[in-house]
């Protein structure tokens, strides 16, 4: 078991178009190294637009043009099954499948047929990996709902007839009905209202322990992260620029970038006005040339706009890729409160 | 604008034939100014002649000359279609717009009638108004009922797009800084809608023309005006493909699908133009 | 259950509206015209042999009586609804003096058929190869039908209808071109009377499925590749669902409800088209006696042919707006 659940090597995904002739590439993931390890949530971070959803589509081995892999691997190494994702054909990728690797998408609300019962549905999504029918498929899909808090009713309704929060929570249920050893979440809570959010959240652990799953999971919200997270890795304009131990994260970023993050997270008792930080976020059709952050940086220096830094390795199990790592502390901002609340 | 014809014809194949076709037949229409012989008159050259270099599309058994007088028939036609389509789409804007914008019962009523006009058979009626108006049905009252038969399910379509754009931003923008809501509409709403008139105009076109041969064949039009469909009245009148006149027909039949075909053309690809969705679609290709 | 039975209720009034806005304006259209029916159906008769005067005078009277020209607008229109609501419009003048709903109804089943027929195999045909073209965007044989659409598609029904009449009728002689059955075949419940009905009905069939079957295929085609972008698409292709299952429900089943709307608005379209297939092939139905009315004169029958087809159309679109829910579970619930 000493080998990583998943292996990501120099990862590089881009979106080809072709519109009329005209060609436009926009480099939403440029060489992401990194791995997940067997029963532990990593947590995915960046702002809106970063490439959070492309790189993890490509996890998911859920890509579709415009979205093309460049160069890189992306290897699973399920019980006695091992997949690169950037090379496997469709019947291997089938064979891992909600089986194995279970995905669930950016706004779920609207992944179920809207004119399909809920129990149709699941039929459809577990009969085949489960290798059960009728009767049988119904009562482990009973149970697996009870789980979830949906009674046997929800499975004869249509999905407009259920609450966003029932909604997302079938939604799981679909994900995580075959026990999958990898599932994939992309901003799973993000609709949903704080209450809700913080159920669906708790059920998402809860789950993920008794099955001993692997979860990837994004947002943007960094409290969700210090909530759920083992790790987290923070992507920025389609790189990952920092990695590491959640509470080091926090506590100790090493990166300008995280550090941000942290910083501008609200605090109990706190009346002092965020500083935003300034600039916009990049172009990824024209990311800028050396370290991406460096036009908002505020440690930037020349060198920062020639070569990008690459990911090195700062503490036992925290990298980041920034020229002046050793110069982040003294912007970060206690966030112990934080932590506390958490 | 110019840009955007220009990637039309060179990266959407289906407009670029659309506009081929029909530009043919509007060039062909256009020669009737330069006709040395008079559409009406009758007995001017050798009857029944088949196509031969004189006689390019052959002359029929009136004694008139094919080529002119389909000229003419094309010029009469595609008139027609243009002024049914420029006065429907009128109705259909104006009932769109006012309908979307405004909402409440204005809405309804109007939607009412609309739907009225979306379920009456077309034909019926307009052969009913022959049956009252018999020869007073010339090219203008018929162009006129044919446009208010022919707005409903464009101004449905419009509707629902200022229905979309009531709650946008700059709507709401234009409206608390004291515009008048004609001023909205025109202003800020119809460029929106004006792609949609044109790729609809076509489709008209292809409805209020089609429509005009099948009423003519029948005899239900006014049958001196040479129109592509009172060409193929008197052509069936002579008995035509009987006698062995088949250029009479065959012509002024293989002309008119052309003309339909390149309307078409033009129509669906400026939808698929217009529709984001397939803007989309095409990205991924 | 009581969103449907609201759903129904609501229909059906809308409905009866629509027809009796339709039918007055039929009515209004005729009687707002300054030809003068009596004078009009006199001037026929008469002109084709020698009436004495007396004789005229009195089919005058007679006639003045039967559509109550004489009396204000308003009283014509009470009286004609009041008529028409006892499916008694007089009697017809092309075939004198059989009642004009009479030579309607007789003509009705024959339409109603070519049209029930027709419009169920182009809706379904087109649809479920426009909805596989959509799905399937490489397929050869799908993509060459998708072209042979485009130019069909625009073609109005009378050319067509016309084209067939050429090839079968005098290219290809093997099809009845005229009529709705064989002369030398009795009418009645036998397979030899059968066997003519479906032999007389190819080529009007024919050309009605020939243009019908585009609409549906393009606008299929269309909507399909917008609902495989959808999410619950997308997302059943990852889960593996099997492929068969994707298309039937969720691709083919979620492009058919404004389909279903669309067969509801080109209702009066399709039935246009039917009338001229008709006329085009003699086909004994609604279509042909129209053009037989108005070629006669016949004022009432050509009232009475309006009248019922309008209703039949709108009831033909209730029939189908009823079906919507049934597809369409998100409609019961408001
Ligand atoms: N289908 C697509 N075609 C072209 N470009 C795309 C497509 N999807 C995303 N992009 C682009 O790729 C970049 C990364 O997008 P992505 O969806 O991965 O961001 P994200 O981090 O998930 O953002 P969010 O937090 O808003 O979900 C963006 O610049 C976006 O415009
Ligand atoms: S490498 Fe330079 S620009 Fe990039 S984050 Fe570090 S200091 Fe800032
Ligand atoms: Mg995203």
């Amino acid at each position: 078991m000493s080998e990583d659940l998943l292996t990501v090597q120099g990862l590089q995904a881009y979106y080809q178009m072709n519109y009329f002739g005209v060609r436009r590439e926009v480099r939403a993931v440029e060489d992401i190294t990194m791995s997940v390890r067997r029963n532990e949530v990593y947590g995915i971070a960046g702002e809106s637009s970063s490439g959070k959803t492309s790189f993890i589509k490509v996890l998911a081995a859920a890509i579709r043009p415009p979205l093309r892999i460049i160069e890189g691997s992306v290897r699973y190494n399920f019980d006695g099954l091992s997949v690169d994702v950037a090379q496997a054909g469709k019947a291997q990728i089938e064979a891992i499948r909600w089986r194995h690797l279970s995905y669930i998408m950016q706004g779920s609300m609207s992944v179920l047929n809207p004119v399909r019962r809920i129990g149709r549905i699941f039929e459809d999504y577990a009969s085949r990996p489960l290798e059960l029918t009728g009767e049988a498929l119904r009562e482990r899909v009973v149970a697996h709902l009870g789980r979830l808090k949906l009674g046997p009713e929800v499975l004869s309704a249509y999905p407009h007839e259920l609450s966003g929060g029932m909604r997302q929570r079938v939604t799981i249920g679909l994900a995580t009905v075959c026990h999958p050893q990898f599932i994939i979440a992309d901003e799973p809570t993000t609709a949903l209202d704080v209450v809700v959010q913080k159920e669906v959240l708790g059920l998402i652990r809860e789950i993920q322990q008794e099955m001993g799953s692997s979860v990837v999971f994004v947002t943007h919200d960094m409290s969700v992260h210090a909530n759920i997270a083992d790790r987290v890795g923070i992507i920025y304009a389609g790189r990952l620029v920092e990695e590491g131990p959640t509470r080091q994260m926090f506590f100790a970023p090493k990166h300008p970038y995280t550090a941000h993050l942290v910083a501008s997270l609200p605090r109990i008792g706190d009346t002092m006005q965020r500083p935003a930080l300034e600039g916009r976020p990049p172009n990824l059709a024209e990311p800028p040339s050396g370290c991406r952050f460096n036009p908002r940086c505020p440690l930037a220096v020349d060198k920062c706009r020639q070569e990008a830094p690459p990911l090195e390795t700062v503490a036992p199990d925290h990298r980041t890729a920034c020229w002046r790592w050793r110069d982040v502390a003294p912007l970060v901002q206690p966030a112990v409160k934080l932590w506390e609340r958490a | 604008m110019f840009a955007v014809l220009r990637d039309l014809i060179r990266y959407n194949i289906e407009f670029a034939v659309g506009l081929v076709l029909v530009g043919i037949i509007v060039l062909y229409a256009c020669l009737s100014f330069f006709s040395p012989v008079d559409p009406t008159q009758i007995y001017l050259s050798i009857p029944d002649q088949p196509p031969s270099a004189q006689y390019w599309f052959g002359t029929n058994s009136r004694g008139q000359d094919m080529f002119w007088n389909l000229s003419f028939a094309f010029r009469n036609t595609l008139i027609f279609g243009l002024i049914v389509a420029a006065i429907s789409r009128v109705i259909s804007i104006t009932v769109g717009l006012l309908s979307g914008y405004l909402g409440g019962w204005v809405d309804r009523v109007l939607m009412f009638i609309n739907d009225i006009f979306v379920a009456v058979p077309s034909f019926p009626v307009l052969v009913l108004f022959y049956f009252v108006l018999r020869s007073g049905l010339n090219t203008y009252s018929l162009a006129a009922v044919m446009a208010v038969l022919g707005w409903a399910y464009d101004a449905r379509l419009i509707r629902s797009v200022t229905l979309s754009l009531k709650h946008r931003e700059f709507t709401l923008h234009a409206r608390y800084s004291g515009m008048s809501t004609p001023k909205i509409l025109l202003q800020e709403h119809l460029p929106y809608v004006m792609p949609i008139i044109f790729a609809t105009a076509m489709a008209n076109m292809i409805w209020s023309i089609g429509m005009e041969v099948t009423l003519a064949v029948l005899g239900f039009t006014n049958i001196n005006i040479p129109t592509v469909g009172t060409t193929l009245y008197w052509a069936n009148n002579h008995s035509a493909m009987v006698v062995g006149t088949w250029w009479w027909l065959v012509i002024p039949v293989v002309l008119i699908v052309i003309t339909f075909i390149g309307l078409f053309l033009l129509a669906v690809s400026l939808n698929e133009y217009i529709d984001p969705r397939s803007r989309l679609r095409r990205m991924g290709a | 259950m009581t969103g449907y039975l609201s759903f129904v209720l609501k229909r059906v009034v809308q409905l009866i509206g629509v027809i009796a806005a339709g039918v007055s304006a039929s009515f209004f259209i005729t009687h707002l015209s300054p030809i003068n029916p009596v004078d009009q159906a006199v001037d026929r008769i008469t002109a084709r042999s020698g009436f004495r005067p007396d004789a005229i005078a009195e089919l005058r009277a007679a006639l003045t009586e039967l559509y109550g020209t004489d009396e204000p607008l308003l009283v014509q229109f009470a009286s004609f609804w009041g008529r028409l609501l006892q499916g008694d419009l007089g009697p017809s003048l092309i075939a004198f003096p059989t009642p004009a709903m009479d030579l309607v109804m007789r003509a009705l089943p024959w339409t109603a058929c070519l049209l029930v027929v027709t419009v169920l195999i182009t809706w379904v045909v087109g649809n479920l190869l426009g909805g596989l073209a959509g799905y399937y965007q490489n397929n050869r044989f799908l993509k060459a039908f998708g072209i042979v659409t485009m130019g069909l598609q625009p073609v109005p029904y009378y050319i067509v209808a016309f084209i067939l009449l050429i090839i079968f009728g005098f290219l290809w002689p093997v099809l009845p071109i005229s009529g709705g059955f064989a002369m030398n075949v009795r009418m009645g419940w036998s397979w030899e009377f059968a066997f003519s009905v479906l032999q007389h009905a190819i080529l009007p069939a024919t050309s009605l499925v020939l243009v019908g079957i585009g609409t549906w295929f393009l606008g299929m085609r269309a909507l399909v590749s917008n609902v495989v972008t959808e999410d619950y698409v997308t997302y059943a292709e990852l889960a593996g669902v099997r492929p068969g299952r994707i298309v039937r429900s969720y691709v083919l089943r979620n492009a058919m409800i404004p389909q279903l709307t669309g067969l509801a608005m080109s209702l009066g379209g399709i039935f246009s088209g039917t009338v001229i297939t008709e006329e085009v092939f003699n086909y004994p139905g609604l279509g042909s006696l129209l053009i037989d009315a108005v070629n006669g004169g016949d004022y009432g029958l050509v009232l009475a042919v309006s009248s019922v087809s309008i209703a039949a159309v709108g009831v033909a679109i209730l029939v189908v707006d009823l079906l919507y829910p049934v597809l369409d579970p998100r409609v019961k619930a408001e």
